[in-house]
C-alpha cells in the first residue's frame, strides 16, 4: 500500500508520557473509504495512536498529514474544529452524556458545529433510524442497554458525514453479538457514507471487518500488508 | 434492633471508612477537611465572647480614669497619669505619660519598672512600627527612647500600639482634664459597666445565628462529599449479605467517621488558626490567641451534636434510595417535591416573630428563644423551599446553546444535589441582607451627627497656653500639607480668684482669629468685645459692670494654681455670634492680644482650627507631629461629619468578619464538590473534547451548571432576608425600608463567590479535558 | 464428518431418492463441497449391506441415483446412537506452526516473521469469511463463525506466543 491517494498519513511517530514510550516510530496511512484495523497487545501503543492521528493529542515528533496538510502547524482550535467537522469517533464506553437524551447526544456534535437545535435532532433521527435506534430518542442513556447505547454512539459518531471515524475497541464492553451488530452498522454506514475507518481492536474478529490491519508493538507498527 | 447492632454497623461502617483503599482515604478526608473547617468556625465563633470579654477585662484593668472631682492629694502610692493618645495613618496609638510620685505608685499592667523621663516602654507591635521606615514620621512624635516592652496583660490585642513614657511636671497639668492622678490601675468605683441595649442585643443574637446557621448547612453537605461512590460500595456490602437498614447504618457509620476526623481536624485547624488570629489584624482588631478559648459547654455541644448531626443526615439523605446487591436504586423518578410542608418552616418562623414587633419601641425585652426560633425557622425555611425552586424552575427551562444545554439537562437530573450546594449560600445572604437592611434601619439610632463645618476645618488641636499664642498658629500653618491654621485661645473668667460662682467663656486671639468666632464691626488690637445674643447675654452684663474684678481660668477645689486678675474697662466693644468650624456658637468676652493682661495666657487652652491640602499624603500625621511637638499633651481631634456609637460600630465590624468567613467556607465547599463531580466526569469530559468539543463550551457549562442553582437561591435568599429584616425592624420599632444597597451588595457578594469559584474549577476541568483522560488504566 | 450418518439421518424424514439426498445434503451441509454422485452411491450400497436401509422401490431407467431409499430400525437407532455419542474434542496437539516456529528458532532465522505471516494470512482468512457471514444467511452464519472462532482461537496462540518468543528462544536453545 503506498501513501500516495491516502487521506491520513502519519510518518516515524514517537510519543513518550513520562517514562512510558508509547509510539517509537510508529507508521499509517489510510484512504478514503478504507477500514483499517490497528491491533496488538494491550499496553503496545494502538489507542495513542489513535489518539495521535485524531489530532487529541501531539505527538513528541513526527508528521500526520490530513488531507495535505501537516496536523502540527494547526492550532489547538484548528484541530477542534477539524475533530468537530472531518472527524468522528467512537469509544468503549462513558462517552455519552448522561443526562441528554439519545437524540441530543446524536445531535451534539452538529450543535457544536452551529447548526440549529431542530435540524441537528432532524439529522441525528435519521442517522438513528439507520442504526436502528430511532426508538430510543426520548430515552437517557442510562436507560438503554450496553449495545444500544454503543449503536446511539456510532450514530453521533457519523452524524456530521466525517471523513473519517476513529472506533477505540468499540465493541470492547459488548457480548460477540452485540458487538458484530454493532461492527456490521458502522462499517456498513462508514462504506456507505466514504469514510476511512481507524479501529483500534485486540479482538482479530472485530479486525476482520477491516480491509487491512496494521499491528502496533512495542510502540512501532507494521503493516501487515507489506508482510505477506 | 438493638443498641448493641446499631454499633456494630456504625463500627463497621467507621472501619470502611478508612479501609476502602485510597479512593475511601481520599473521601473520608475531603468529608473530614469539609467538616474540619466547619468545626474550627464553630469554635472559633464560640470562643468570640470569651475572647472579647477577656479583651474587655484587660481594657478595664488598666482603666486610669478615677471619675472623681476631688483632687486626690499627692502621695507616696500616687502616679500621675496623662493620656496621649494619638492617631497614626488611621490606626490608634494609645499614649500615657506617666509620672511616679513616690516608690509605692502603681505600676501599669504589663510593665515591669516605670520609664525614666525621656524614656518609654512600648507594645511588640509599636516597636516593630517604629523600626521600620514607615514608621519614621510616628518616631518623631513620640521620639522616646525604647527601654522595655509592654507585655500581654497590658494590652487588650496583640496588634495594639501602646506606650508608656516617663514625665516630669506633669502635675501641673492636673486640671487640663487629661492628666489625673491615681492610686490604682483598674475599673474606677463609681464605674459601672455599660449595658448593651436590648437592639444591639437582638442584633448580636441575628448575627450568631446568622453566621452559624450556614456553617451547619454546610457540614451537613460535607458529609454528602463523594456519596456516588459510596453508592457503590453500599451495593457491594448487600451483595455478600447487608440487609438495607445494616447497609444504611454502615454509611452512616462512614459519615461518622468522617465526622470525628474533622472533629479531629477542626480541633488543628482551629488552634492554628487561632495562632493565625495574632498576625491578623481586622478593622483595628487583633486577638491574642490564648484569648480565643471556647466555652467548655459549648465545645461539648460541638463534640456531640456534629458526628451525630452527621449520622441523622445520611440517613435522611438515603430516604428515597433503594440499596440493591447491584446498584443503588434512587427511585427512578423522586416523587415530585412537595410544597406545603416546606412552607410551613418559614411560616412557623414568622409566627414565632410575630409577636416581638414593636418591643424594641416600648424599650421592652425580646423573648431570646423566640427570636432565636423565629430566624431559624426562617432561614432554615431558604434550605426546605430551596430545592423546590430549583426544581420548579428547572423543570421549566428549555435548551439553548449546546453549554447551556448539558448545564440544564444535568440540574434537570440532580436539582436536589445542585440546590444543596447553594443553600448555605441562600442561608447567609438571606440573613446578611436582613440584618443590613436592620443596620440600616437602627443606624441614626447610633450615629450622631455631628454640626462640624468641614468646608472651614478639618483638624482641630488643643495646645495648652503656656505656648505663644501667634507661635502655635505660624507653626500649624507652617506645617506640610496645611491649607490654613486659625487659633484662638480659650478659657473662663470667674467673679472670685477661688470658688467662683459665676463664670462665663472667654476667647482670646487676633482680630481675624476672632472674626472666626464671632460677627465684629470693627476691631484693633487692644479691643475688648462683649458677645450679643448668646445664652451667657445675661452674665456678661452682670460680669462686665466697669472696674469689676474677674479672675481668669479660676480655681476649684483641691487646685492650687495661680490665676491672674483683670479690672473691667470701660468701652467693652459689641459683637455678634458667629458658629465655630465645630458649629459652636461662643458667647462671653473676646480679647485681642494687646488687651490681655500678663500672665493670663497660662490659664488659657489654645484652640487651633486647621484646614488641610486634600493632595498632601499624610497632612494630618504632619499635624499631629507638630501639635506633639509644640505640647506632648496636646489633644488632636479630626473632625468628622458624624459619629458612630463605638459598640454599634464594634457589632458591625463582627458581622462583616463573620460574614466573610463564612462566604469563603462555602465558596470552599462548593469548590470541592465542583471539583469532585468533574473529577467523576474525566472519562466523559475527555471524550467530549475529543470529538471536538470547545473548551469555552464545557466551561460555560461548569458556569451555568452553579450559576443558575445559586441565581435561584439567592433571588430566595432575597425575598426571605428582606421579609426577616422588614419583620426585625418592625420588631425594634423603626418604619421599613429596603436598603437596596445592601441587597445588591449581598447579592454581588454571593455571586462573586460563584465566579470565584467557576475561576478556580477551570484549571482543574482543563486539566480534566486532556486526552489522558481518554487512556484506559 | 460421516457422511453416512448425515445421509442415514435425513432419510429419517421419509424415503428419498439419491439425487434428492445428495440435493438436500449439498444444501444443508455442502458449503464447500457438494458431494459426489459416486460418494452418495457407495455410501449408501455400504449402508444397504449393513442393513441399515432398504430400497424401496426403483424408478425406470436404473441407476443407483434413480433408487428410492428407506431407513430401516436398525438405521434408526444407529442414528440415535451417533447423535448421543460426543464428538471427541480436538487436542489440536500436533502442531505444524509450533514446529516451524521451533526449526526457525534451533536455525536462527527470523521467527516472529514466520508468526507475523501466519497471522496475516489467518485475518485474510477471517475477512473472507466475515465478508461471507455478511452476506449469507444464518446458516451461513453459524457456519462461518464456527470456523472465525477457530481461526481467532489460532491468532491468540500466534499472538501468544509472539510475545514469547524470548523465553522459547531460550528453552530451545538449551
Amino acid at each position: 500500500m503506498t501513501p500516495a491517494g491516502s487521506l491520513l498519513i502519519a510518518d516515524d511517530l514517537h510519543k513518550a508520557y513520562g517514562p512510558t514510550v508509547a509510539l517509537d516510530g510508529a507508521e499509517f496511512s489510510i484512504h478514503p473509504g478504507e477500514v483499517v484495523a490497528v491491533m496488538g497487545p494491550s499496553g503496545s501503543g494502538k489507542s495513542t495512536l489513535l489518539h495521535c492521528l485524531a489530532g487529541i493529542v501531539p505527538p513528541d515528533s513526527g508528521s500526520i498529514v490530513y488531507n495535505g496538510r501537516e496536523m502540527a502547524t494547526m492550532s489547538d482550535a484548528e484541530r477542534s474544529a477539524l475533530r468537530r467537522s472531518e472527524f468522528g469517533f467512537v469509544f468503549q464506553f462513558g462517552q455519552l452524556v448522561p443526562e441528554l437524551t439519545c437524540v441530543e447526544n446524536v445531535a451534539l456534535p452538529l450543535r457544536l458545529n452551529g447548526t440549529s437545535r431542530k435540524e441537528a435532532e432532524r439529522t441525528a433521527l435519521t442517522w438513528m433510524e439507520r442504526l436502528e435506534v430511532d426508538d430510543l430518542r426520548g430515552k437517557r442513556p442510562g436507560e438503554v442497554s450496553g449495545g444500544q447505547g454503543q449503536r446511539v454512539a456510532v450514530a453521533r459518531a457519523l452524524v456530521t458525514s466525517p471523513r473519517v471515524l476513529f472506533a477505540d475497541e468499540p465493541t470492547g464492553a459488548l457480548d460477540s453479538l452485540n458487538g458484530e451488530r454493532v461492527m456490521d452498522l458502522l462499517t456498513d454506514a462508514a462504506r456507505s457514507t466514504n469514510a476511512a475507518v481507524v479501529l483500534v481492536t485486540h479482538e482479530a474478529r472485530v479486525a476482520a471487518y477491516s480491509d487491512r490491519e496494521i499491528v502496533v508493538r512495542d510502540g512501532k507498527s507494521r503493516d501487515m500488508e507489506r508482510v505477506v | 434492633m438493638t443498641l448493641r447492632g446499631w454499633a456494630g454497623d456504625l463500627a463497621m461502617g467507621v472501619r470502611f471508612a478508612f479501609a476502602g483503599g485510597r479512593e475511601g482515604w481520599t473521601r473520608a478526608v475531603l468529608t473530614a477537611v469539609g467538616v474540619g473547617l466547619g468545626v474550627a468556625l464553630l469554635l472559633l465563633t464560640t470562643a468570640i465572647p470569651s475572647a472579647l470579654s477577656a479583651r474587655n477585662q484587660r481594657g478595664t484593668d488598666r482603666d486610669d480614669f478615677t471619675y472623681s472631682t476631688k483632687a486626690m492629694p499627692k502621695a507616696d502610692d500616687t502616679l500621675v497619669i496623662a493620656g496621649t493618645d494619638t492617631t497614626f495613618r488611621g490606626t490608634d496609638v494609645r499614649g500615657r505619660l506617666v509620672e511616679p510620685e513616690g516608690t509605692k505608685a502603681p505600676l501599669p499592667p504589663g510593665v515591669g519598672t516605670f520609664p525614666g523621663k525621656g524614656e518609654m516602654v512600648v507594645s511588640p507591635a509599636l516597636r516593630k512600627l517604629l523600626d521600620s521606615g514607615s514608621g519614621r514620621m510616628l518616631r518623631d512624635r513620640i521620639p522616646y527612647r525604647v527601654v522595655g516592652t509592654i507585655g500581654q496583660a497590658g494590652l487588650i490585642g496583640p496588634a495594639e500600639l501602646a506606650y508608656y513614657a516617663g514625665a516630669t511636671g506633669l502635675e501641673n497639668h492636673l486640671a487640663s482634664g487629661s492628666v489625673e492622678r491615681i492610686d490604682y490601675f483598674g475599673p474606677s468605683k463609681q464605674h459601672t459597666p455599660d449595658k448593651l441595649d436590648p437592639i444591639l442585643l437582638l442584633l448580636v443574637m441575628i448575627i450568631f445565628v446568622v453566621l452559624l446557621l450556614p456553617v451547619g448547612v454546610f457540614i451537613a453537605a460535607a458529609v454528602r462529599f463523594g456519596g456516588e461512590r459510596r453508592d457503590r460500595r453500599l451495593a457491594a456490602l448487600r451483595l455478600v449479605g447487608a440487609d438495607g437498614r445494616m447497609a444504611r447504618r454502615i454509611a452512616g457509620g462512614e459519615a461518622l467517621a468522617g465526622a470525628l476526623l474533622g472533629l479531629v481536624l477542626g480541633t488543628v485547624f482551629f488552634l492554628a488558626g487561632r495562632q493565625l488570629a495574632a498576625v491578623l489584624v481586622v478593622r483595628d482588631i487583633s486577638v491574642f490567641p490564648s484569648d480565643l478559648n471556647p466555652s467548655p459547654a459549648l465545645v461539648a455541644l460541638v463534640v456531640v451534636a456534629v458526628p451525630a448531626a452527621a449520622v441523622l443526615v445520611t440517613l435522611f439523605a438515603l430516604r428515597g434510595v433503594v440499596i440493591e446487591p447491584l446498584g443503588v436504586v434512587r427511585t427512578a423518578r423522586p416523587p415530585r417535591r412537595r410544597l406545603w410542608w416546606r412552607l410551613l418552616l418559614p411560616l412557623a418562623g414568622l409566627a414565632l416573630l410575630y409577636p416581638m414587633i414593636g418591643q424594641g419601641d416600648r424599650n421592652g425585652n425580646f423573648n431570646e428563644w423566640m427570636v432565636i426560633g423565629g430566624t431559624v425557622l426562617l432561614l432554615v425555611g431558604v434550605t426546605a423551599l430551596l430545592p423546590w425552586v430549583v426544581e420548579a424552575v428547572v423543570s421549566r427551562l428549555d435548551a439553548g446553546s449546546v453549554s447551556w444545554q448539558l448545564a440544564i439537562r444535568r440540574l434537570q437530573l440532580s436539582s436536589g444535589s445542585a440546590a444543596r450546594m447553594v443553600n448555605g449560600i441562600a442561608v447567609a445572604v438571606a440573613g446578611a441582607i436582613a440584618l443590613q437592611m436592620l443596620f440600616a434601619g437602627v443606624e441614626h439610632d447610633y450615629t450622631k451627627d455631628t454640626t462640624n463645618d468641614l468646608s472651614r476645618a478639618q483638624m482641630q488641636v488643643y495646645v495648652r497656653g503656656d505656648v505663644p499664642l501667634d507661635e502655635a498658629a505660624r507653626q500649624f500653618a507652617a506645617t506640610k500639607g496645611v491649607q490654613r491654621a486659625s487659633a484662638i485661645s480659650q478659657g473662663s473668667l470667674g467673679d472670685r480668684a477661688k470658688e467662683a460662682d459665676t463664670s462665663m467663656e472667654v476667647a482670646a486671639g487676633t482680630c481675624a482669629e476672632l472674626r472666626e468666632v464671632a460677627r465684629l464691626s470693627s476691631c484693633r488690637d487692644g479691643d475688648v468685645f462683649v458677645v450679643k445674643g448668646s445664652n451667657y447675654d445675661a452674665k456678661a452684663r452682670e460680669l462686665t459692670t466697669a472696674g469689676r474684678t474677674l479672675y481668669f481660668d479660676p480655681a476649684y477645689t483641691g487646685s492650687t494654681h495661680h490665676t491672674v486678675a483683670w479690672k473691667v474697662s470701660p468701652g467693652i466693644k459689641a459683637a455678634a455670634e458667629r458658629e465655630d468650624p465645630t458649629g459652636y456658637a461662643r458667647g462671653g468676652l473676646l480679647f485681642t492680644p494687646a488687651a490681655l493682661p500678663a500672665g493670663a495666657m497660662a490659664g488659657l487652652v489654645q484652640q487651633v482650627y486647621v484646614s488641610l491640602k486634600p493632595s498632601v499624603p499624610d497632612a494630618d500625621d504632619h499635624v499631629r507631629n507638630t501639635a506633639a511637638r509644640l505640647d506632648p499633651l496636646a489633644d488632636v481631634n479630626t473632625m468628622a461629619a458624624s459619629r458612630t456609637s463605638l459598640q454599634f460600630r464594634s457589632i458591625r465590624t463582627g458581622l462583616f468578619v463573620g460574614a466573610t468567613c463564612v462566604l469563603m467556607l462555602i465558596g470552599a465547599s462548593l469548590l470541592v464538590s465542583q471539583l469532585e463531580q468533574l473529577r467523576e466526569r474525566k472519562k466523559l469530559l475527555s471524550s467530549l473534547v475529543a470529538f471536538g468539543t470547545r473548551r469555552r463550551t464545557l466551561s460555560l457549562s461548569v458556569l451555568w451548571q452553579t450559576a443558575v442553582p445559586i441565581g435561584l437561591g439567592l433571588a430566595l435568599a432575597s425575598v426571605v432576608g428582606l421579609t426577616l429584616g422588614a419583620v426585625l425592624l418592625r420588631m425594634t420599632g423603626e418604619t421599613v425600608t429596603v436598603d437596596w444597597t445592601s441587597v445588591l451588595s449581598m447579592t454581588a457578594i454571593g455571586a462573586g463567590v460563584v465566579l470565584a469559584v467557576t475561576v478556580l474549577s477551570l484549571p482543574p476541568l482543563l486539566r480534566l479535558m486532556r486526552p489522558e483522560g481518554l487512556r484506559t488504566e | 464428518m460421516s457422511i453416512g450418518h448425515t445421509l442415514l439421518g435425513l432419510l429419517e424424514s421419509g424415503p428419498r431418492h439419491g439425487y434428492d439426498l445428495k440435493r438436500t445434503f449439498d444444501e444443508k451441509f455442502g458449503h464447500d463441497r457438494p458431494l459426489h454422485y459416486g460418494q452418495v452411491y457407495s455410501t449408501m450400497s455400504r449402508l444397504l449391506k449393513n442393513g441399515l436401509v432398504e430400497v424401496d422401490g426403483i424408478e425406470a431407467g436404473g441407476g443407483p441415483e434413480r433408487k428410492r431409499y428407506a431407513i430401516t430400525d436398525a438405521g434408526v437407532t444407529d442414528v440415535e446412537r451417533w447423535l448421543a455419542t460426543p464428538e471427541a474434542p480436538e487436542p489440536y496437539l500436533q502442531s505444524t506452526l509450533y514446529t516451524k516456529v521451533v526449526l526457525a528458532l534451533l536455525t536462527h532465522r527470523n521467527a516472529a516473521d514466520i508468526l507475523d505471516t501466519q497471522r496475516a494470512e489467518h485475518l485474510r482468512m477471517m475477512r473472507i469469511l466475515t465478508d461471507r457471514k455478511r452476506r449469507g444467511d444464518l446458516a451461513d452464519q453459524l457456519i462461518c463463525d464456527h470456523a472465525l472462532f477457530h481461526l481467532e482461537a489460532d491468532l491468540r496462540w500466534l499472538e501468544l506466543t509472539a510475545a514469547r518468543l524470548d523465553r522459547l528462544a531460550e528453552v530451545v536453545a538449551r
